[in-house]
């Protein structure tokens, strides 16, 4: 039996998993209660499951619960846990940026990281359209792809350029 | 008392305690129904079964049950506006409650665009019909029972002179079933209010907050979680199976075996997963026949021996189209082809089933099955056969998986959950894995087209179209397991294959330009496994499938057919020397045809034409009779034969409509999807396992080919241009654009760099393979 004491979203909680290759994603959902974090692939190729570990975005799906750094616990932050203000899932309701936003968690999860890293870095600039796509692409090396079935491509990044410039201010 | 009438369910006139409870905090929907106190309204049409729409109205809710569900397209939201217009209310102030066999009318399936169309007209008059139920019982409290007319309504009260009363403090007091009023008047064009306004998405804050239930989130107590295994291929039969490996993993509670289903069940998702896993060690397969080769798909299609059925598409025939071709003059002959196409949903299917070992003394419910299906009624059905239960003691409960674009893979997971359920006793949630997804979805048929057409001094004057293709129908059948991935495996046959290609295969093969004098259709209807010899009912002895399981994908026929027909359009355009667009307006008799045409001109006159860009345009009038669409797409293609899409206009015209951002939305799905499917989409076999089970890595990787689907990087600049009707009927936008993408990218692809792409998808090897040789 291993347990892991974790900060989710700020509060303590201890994930337990008789497994060493138990998912960091169904532990999540079922002993933590979070729905944000979904199953679109369990191999790593969609997003959709994406949470942050330490403000690393992180594929929960193919990353386990025993894997999780443990001194201190680690940060995993959640969809669940980000407040209902926060300029990313506002500027989706804005742009009205998804059609059955299955897929939504992935993206606002994956680009909360990244525009929180320029932020930390001082950049003042809004990211143009084509990087956020390339951002939101993946070239399996450095960044993840995240993929949308719905077709809500061009509302998604108008959401993610709007919230950048939001949290740059 | 073995079941409660659904009638006194709704309106409350019985105390109901309802075994429904969702997990963590879903929505208690049975028991605040259930629970509301008399004072009720109920407002019921009736005109015919898919027409049937109920409006529920107590002192504390406003509920519209409702048998159109949310696929993720809008229509919640659509529907509420609809109707809330007419009772002077804001979307806030109704609940919309899916699809549920026990609680909602049958209103068939939520698919082909026909939501608005279908469902959003009965509740309009029900709505209409509540109104002025209401406004004469205010008038008659506020003292002017003479004139109801007079009191006037606004945010969910009425007042006359300087006296008002709510709506609550009125249905306190109401005691009133009634039927639909198709007389009562409804709001008039120029007073609407909130219909044709851009209402935000009434579901998606949830859905940004995580406090969303989808499918995939239904939690009840004591539930266990399942996996299934899969057969080694469509066609392989179980040899054996040891428990021994599965069991050992911790958690694991249940290995089950019903005919060639296998599942494993166990306390959490992780070690139902981890079983699963290894089961290509302990669930072994005999290997069945292989299905028609892959490879030669195309010929395998046009040939002969693979039909079962030879027929004429109908309705737009006319003149004699063979005997013109015949007598020559600018005559062409050209083939296509679409492939085999996923709905490849970005959530896996996941479905809970709750099978008890007796049904609930109250309501008569034996099992219970939450699934994002497209038609709860029939998935009930048939779920009831798969079981051996009568119907009426299967609930199914519609509730939103990702968006679907079809019939994926939700009524078999359903399925699958069901028969674990049964199996263990105890709820089961069943989630399928990306691989069974794809691999075991039922799948849009590939499809061959050969036209022929001949072009004048007037036109086109002739245009013969025979196409080549498989069913696009398999839905679940309400009374046959065997339309189920778990009833075929437990050795029920699926339903007869459809006599016709009328709203499948041969969803717009006709084209609606009607100033071509000679039109006609022939289809040839391809065997999807082998059928009793001459017929179309499954074989009885030695059933095999031919062809991976085909079915409803978005648009049906139509996506490959106006590939098909509006590159040929193209074609005998270049050939006659015409320009391409100004030809389908001067083909055209309809004025809302040429509108949609003529609205692309600015961007069409302005199209690049150098540099390996070029454009094209491409035309659709959904199913000959609903929503024009016309779609101008702009492409760039490099020195290796890579299309890139780079902008795209859309002219849409769905008559009135309800929901303008809504729509724009939808339209801009569509285009998305349909460049993916014509630059990247195929499903691949071999012998009778699909191989594209994975979606296709980003470069630098690159695998054996798997299922390709667009990028961020890949997605072209949109531009809708609604042309709204608000006197015209509502007709549906969720599936109309999709199908002129095809074509519009491959007349683009040929005006860029003069390859004419006559199979879908436009690969780069496909391009380079027809670029003219220097
Ligand atoms: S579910 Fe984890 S990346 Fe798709
Ligand atoms: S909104 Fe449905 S998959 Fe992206």
């Amino acid at each position: 039996m291993t347990e892991r004491s974790i900060r989710l979203n700020g509060a303590e909680v201890t994930l337990t998993t008789d497994d060493p290759l138990s998912q960091l994603l169904y532990a999540l959902r079922e002993q933590a209660g979070q729905h944000g974090p979904k199953f679109g692939c369990g191999v790593s190729q969609c997003g959709a499951c994406t949470v942050l570990v330490n403000d690393v975005p992180t594929r929960s799906c193919v990353s386990t619960v025993a894997a999780l750094p443990t001194a201190p616990p680690a940060q995993v932050r959640t969809l669940d846990g980000l407040d209902p203000g926060h300029p990313l899932p506002q500027a989706f309701l804005d742009e009205q940026a998804a059609q059955c936003a299955f897929c939504i968690n992935g993206m606002v999860m994956g680009s909360l990281a990244w525009l929180e890293s320029r932020v930390a870095a001082g950049e003042k600039k809004v990211p143009t359209r084509s990087e956020v796509a390339t951002h939101l692409s993946g070239d399996n090396a450095q960044t993840f792809t995240y993929l949308c079935r719905c077709g809500a491509h061009n509302r998604i990044i108008d959401a993610i350029r709007a919230a950048a410039k939001e949290m740059a201010r | 008392m073995s079941a409660v009438s659904r009638r006194s369910f709704l309106t409350g006139t019985v105390g109901v305690a309802v075994s429904f409870v969702l997990l963590p905090a879903g929505p208690a929907v049975a028991r605040s129904v259930a629970a509301a106190p008399a004072g009720r309204m109920r407002i019921e049409e009736s005109t015919s079964p898919t027409s049937l729409a109920w409006l529920v109205l107590t002192p504390e809710a406003i509920t519209v049950y409702c048998g159109k569900v949310e696929l993720g397209t809008g229509i919640q939201t659509a529907m509420s506006q609809v109707v809330v217009e007419e009772l002077r209310l804001t979307v806030a102030d109704v609940r919309y409650v899916q699809a549920d066999t026990l609680l909602t009318p049958s209103q068939g399936t939520t698919a082909g665009s026909k939501s608005l169309q279908e469902g959003a007209e009965p509740l309009r008059h029900a709505a209409a019909t509540a109104f002025a139920a209401l406004q004469r019982m205010a008038a008659q409290h506020l003292g002017t029972a003479d004139a109801p007319e007079r009191v006037k309504a606004r945010d969910g009260a009425f007042s006359w002179g300087n006296r008002t009363v709510t709506y609550a403090a009125l249905l306190a007091e109401a005691d009133l079933e009634t039927v639909a009023d198709l007389t009562v008047p409804l709001v008039a064009t120029a007073d609407l209010k909130v219909v044709g306004r851009s209402v935000p998405r009434v579901d998606l804050p949830a859905k940004l907050r995580a406090t969303f239930t989808y499918v995939a989130d239904v939690s009840l107590p004591g539930m266990l979680h399942g996996r299934v295994i899969r057969p080694s291929g469509r066609n392989a039969t179980l040899r054996s199976v040891d428990k021994a490996p599965p069991m050992s993993v911790p958690g694991v509670t249940d290995v089950v075996v019903v005919g060639n289903v296998v599942g494993v069940v166990a306390t959490g998702e992780a070690a139902a997963a981890r079983a699963a896993q290894s089961a290509g060690s302990w669930a072994l397969w005999n290997a069945g026949p292989a299905m028609l080769p892959w490879a030669t798909l195309e010929d395998e299609l046009r040939s002969p021996a693979n039909w079962y059925a030879e027929v004429a598409e109908a309705p737009l025939r006319r003149g004699n189209a063979p005997a013109v071709l015949a007598s020559g003059g600018t005559v062409l002959e050209r083939n296509y082809f679409t492939p085999f196409l996923m709905h490849a949903a970005m959530g896996a299917s996941a479905s809970v089933a709750d099978v008890r070992a007796a049904p609930d003394p109250l309501t008569g419910i034996r099992a219970t099955v939450w699934s994002g299906s497209q038609n709860v009624t029939n998935l009930r059905g048939a779920i009831a056969d798969l079981l051996g239960l009568p119907a009426a003691q299967v609930r199914v409960v519609y509730t939103e998986a990702s968006g679907c674009y079809g019939h994926n893979g939700a009524d078999d997971c359903a399925a699958d959950a069901a028969l674990l359920s049964k199996a263990v006793g105890r709820p089961v949630r069943v989630q399928w894995t990306r691989q069974q997804e794809h691999g075991w979805e039922p799948q849009g048929p590939a499809s061959a087209h050969t036209l022929k057409g001949k072009i004048g001094a007037t036109g086109i004057e002739a245009w013969w179209h025979t196409l080549y293709a498989p069913t696009h129908g398999s839905r679940p059948v309400a009374t046959n397991a065997g339309t189920l991935v778990a009833g075929q495996l437990t050795g029920k046959l699926p339903a007869a294959l459809p006599a016709t290609a009328a709203n499948s295969a041969g969803r717009n093969s006709q084209v609606t330009y009607a100033r071509i004098p000679h039109h006609q259709v022939d289809a040839k209807l391809v065997r999807s496994f082998t059928t009793v010899p001459g017929g179309r009912a499954p074989a009885t002895t030695g059933f095999a499938w031919k062809l991976p399981r085909s079915t409803s994908l978005r648009s049906l026929g139509g996506f490959s057919n106006t590939f098909a027909n509006e590159s040929f359009f193209d074609e005998l355009a270049a050939a006659g020397g015409r320009d391409p667009l100004e030809l389908r307006i001067a083909m055209h008799e309809d004025s809302r045809a040429v509108a949609v045409l003529a609205a692309l001109r600015p961007a069409w006159t302005g199209r690049p034409t150098s540099g390996g860009r070029g454009a094209g345009v491409a035309f659709q009038q959904y199913e000959l009779e609903n929503a024009y669409a016309a779609t101008y797409a702009e492409v760039v293609v490099d020195a290796g034969g890579t299309v890139r899409v780079t902008r795209m206009v859309c002219a849409h015209d769905c008559g009135r409509v309800v929901n303008p951002d809504g729509l724009r939305n939808q339209i801009e799905g569509n285009l998305v999807q349909g460049v993916s499917r014509a630059l990247k989409e195929e499903t691949v076999w071999r012998n009778d396992t699909v191989t594209t089970t994975v979606w296709q890595p980003a470069p630098p990787f690159s695998l054996a080919p798997q299922y390709a689907v667009l990028r961020f990087d890949e997605v072209p600049e949109i531009e809708c241009i609604v042309i709204d009707r608000p006197d015209e009927p509502m007709w549906g936008a969720g599936e109309p654009a999709i199908g002129t993408v095809g074509a519009a990218v491959a007349n683009a692809v040929f005006a860029a760099v003069g390859a004419r792409v006559r199979r879908l998808p436009i690969t780069p090897e496909r391009v380079q393979a027809a670029r003219p040789h220097a």
